[in-house]
């Protein structure tokens, strides 16, 4: 094992709790640097809070994120904001601004952080746009003027428009026809490929999970259950994965609940 | 007999619990103070430091101030109106209603213009702000503006806070002018006072501090209802419902607040 190489982003005995059982329950995760890494598991497992706690917006309730092997604990505000600068993110319910046109969306870390001027901020929404395959067009129009698909893939733009280091994809490609998804699957791929983003991605969608993947992680009850290759999800005797993977009522998944 | 501990047990438990109640109570308001306090701080100090996005402050000002214009002008209008007839009427009983228009004049300009305004804003801006953040938040848009690099205090909050503390002074000159012109109309063209000796009295009696005084007032009322509609906006929770409550909880809270403030303000300067 390369354990040598420190961790792009580590999770490290992370516990959350809301009102009722444990969300998280001393989760350890990491992804190396510009490596993919995909999350799967069960609706209500927990993976959404398991980025949300990574960016800071919900705070843990042990357990600790490190960046770099850094802790993003022990940051001052002001290392937080430049670390942060170079993180995206696509939420699972797009989270546009409604009162912002479409490109204002996408531009917005360009305009209100980066201070770069409209014009030249549009013309870099614009070219972003064209990645995820909307046209023009749709620029000037606000989120309620969009399908679902479109939307997300608006928010999909505003998580890569900065160059990020780190891109957190929340079901980059759910509501997608299957050509779109495919787009945006081969979009991802690229951004680490071909740009050495760190991703870790939350998906359903195997298929995705499989082309968008380095590793995949399943998380099941506050757990990592099981971790490996890409390919090994189609082979792996894990009970869990293969409950998953054939998409079985009966198993260990449904036994625990 | 054997039972009667226990009945005691409950006796004194149905006795206090009021006692229980009040004391749990008490201590969620000063937590809640607590919170408005800490949340007041924050945004008074993104507020005050840079950056500042102007835009944003613009819009906000367009938005509570310009808006707003058309209510806080029909109240002052009709409240100057009512007040003038009903300070006739008084004063006649004991021969002072020639004292109408001076009575009027402060009664506007350091009482009724500024709590007037202010009421209408806080059904008007308070709600607005509260539904538009907690609306927001519900989406995950303020989730969303933070992994942006935005600070949400800087872009959201520190423009409406601005906006209402600079445009509720704006809008109470305007409720002053009006509401007297009010008092005024009625004046004239009801009681046959004579127009330019109602505002001879009027304008000679008036200090500059009766305006001022309602300028300042007008001021902390427009913080309170900006602070009231962001705060609950901020903190809503449960979507939809949650939302509609935190508009309600805005409105109720900045209007009682706006009125304990306005004795508070009214004592301290009475005593100046
Ligand atoms: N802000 C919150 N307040 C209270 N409970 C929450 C909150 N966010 C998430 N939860 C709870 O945490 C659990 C995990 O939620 P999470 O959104 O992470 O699931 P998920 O794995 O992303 O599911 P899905 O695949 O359906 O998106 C759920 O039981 C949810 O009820
Ligand atoms: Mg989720």
């Amino acid at each position: 094992m390369a354990e040598q190489i420190i961790p792009k982003l580590e999770w490290r005995g992370v516990s959350k709790r809301f009102d009722g059982p444990p969300v998280l329950a001393d989760l350890d995760l990491a992804v190396a640097p510009g490596r993919s890494l995909v999350i799967i598991g069960g609706s209500g497992q927990g993976k959404s809070v398991t980025i949300k706690i990574a960016l800071g917006l919900i705070p843990a309730d042990s357990g600790q994120v490190l960046i770099d092997g850094v802790d993003v604990a022990s940051f001052s505000a002001a290392e937080r904001a430049q670390v942060f600068e170079r993180v995206g993110m696509l939420f699972q319910g797009g989270a546009l601004f409604d009162s912002l046109s479409v490109w204002e969306n996408v531009a917005f870390r360009l305009i209100n952080a980066e201070r770069m001027p409209r014009r030249e901020a549009r013309a870099r929404a614009l070219e972003v746009l064209g990645l995820v395959r909307l046209g023009a067009h749709v620029a000037d129009l606000y989120p309620s003027e969009l399908s679902g698909g479109m939307q997300k893939r608006v928010g999909l733009a505003r998580a890569i428009i900065g160059q990020p280091d780190i891109i957190f994809f929340d079901e980059p490609t759910t509501g997608l026809d299957p050509i779109t998804a495919s787009a945006i699957n081969a979009l991802i791929r690229d951004r680490v490929s071909s740009l050495g983003c760190t991703a870790v991605s939350i998906t359903h969608d195997l298929a995705s999970a499989r082309t968008i993947a380095d590793e995949i992680a399943m998380l099941h009850q506050g757990r990592i259950v099981w971790r490996g290759g890409a390919h090994e999800l189609d082979t792996t005797d894990n009970p869990y994965v293969r409950q998953f993977v054939d998409g079985r009522a009966n198993g260990p998944i449904n036994a625990d609940v | 007999m054997a039972a009667r501990p226990d009945s005691e047990v409950a006796l004194a438990a149905r006795v206090l619990s009021p006692v229980t109640a009040i004391g749990e109570a008490t201590l969620e308001i000063a937590a809640s103070i607590g919170r408005v306090a800490l949340f007041a701080a924050k945004a008074t100090r993104a507020a005050l430091t840079p950056r500042w996005y102007f835009g944003q402050i613009g819009r906000q000002l367009s938005a509570i101030g310009f808006l707003s214009l058309p209510v806080v002008g029909m109240t002052a209008a009709f409240t100057g109106a009512a007040l003038a007839l009903n300070i006739w009427t008084g004063g006649s009983r004991f021969n002072a209603e020639e004292a109408m228009p001076q009575i009027v004049a402060i009664g506007i300009t350091r009482e009724l213009g500024p709590v007037m305004a202010a009421l209408m804003l806080a059904g008007r801006v308070s709600a607005a702000i509260a539904s538009e953040i907690g609306a927001m938040k519900a989406t995950e848009q303020i989730d969303a503006m933070v992994t942006l690099s935005t600070d949400p205090f800087r872009y959201l909050i520190a423009p409406r806070m601005l906006a209402a503390v600079i445009m509720l002074p704006l809008l109470t000159l305007l409720a002053d002018i009006i509401g007297i012109a009010g008092g005024w109309l009625v004046g004239v063209r009801v009681l046959d006072m004579s127009p330019a000796i109602y505002i001879q009295n009027t304008w000679d009696f008036l200090q500059d501090w009766d305006v001022e005084s309602g300028l300042i007032k007008a001021a902390v009322f427009g913080f309170i209802v900006a602070l009231m509609g962001c705060y609950n906006g901020y903190v809503a929770k449960g979507g939809a419902r949650g939302v509609g409550r935190a508009t309600t909880q805005a409105v109720v809270s900045s209007a009682i607040l706006i009125l304990a403030a306005d004795y508070l303000l009214t004592s301290l300067f009475t005593r100046i």
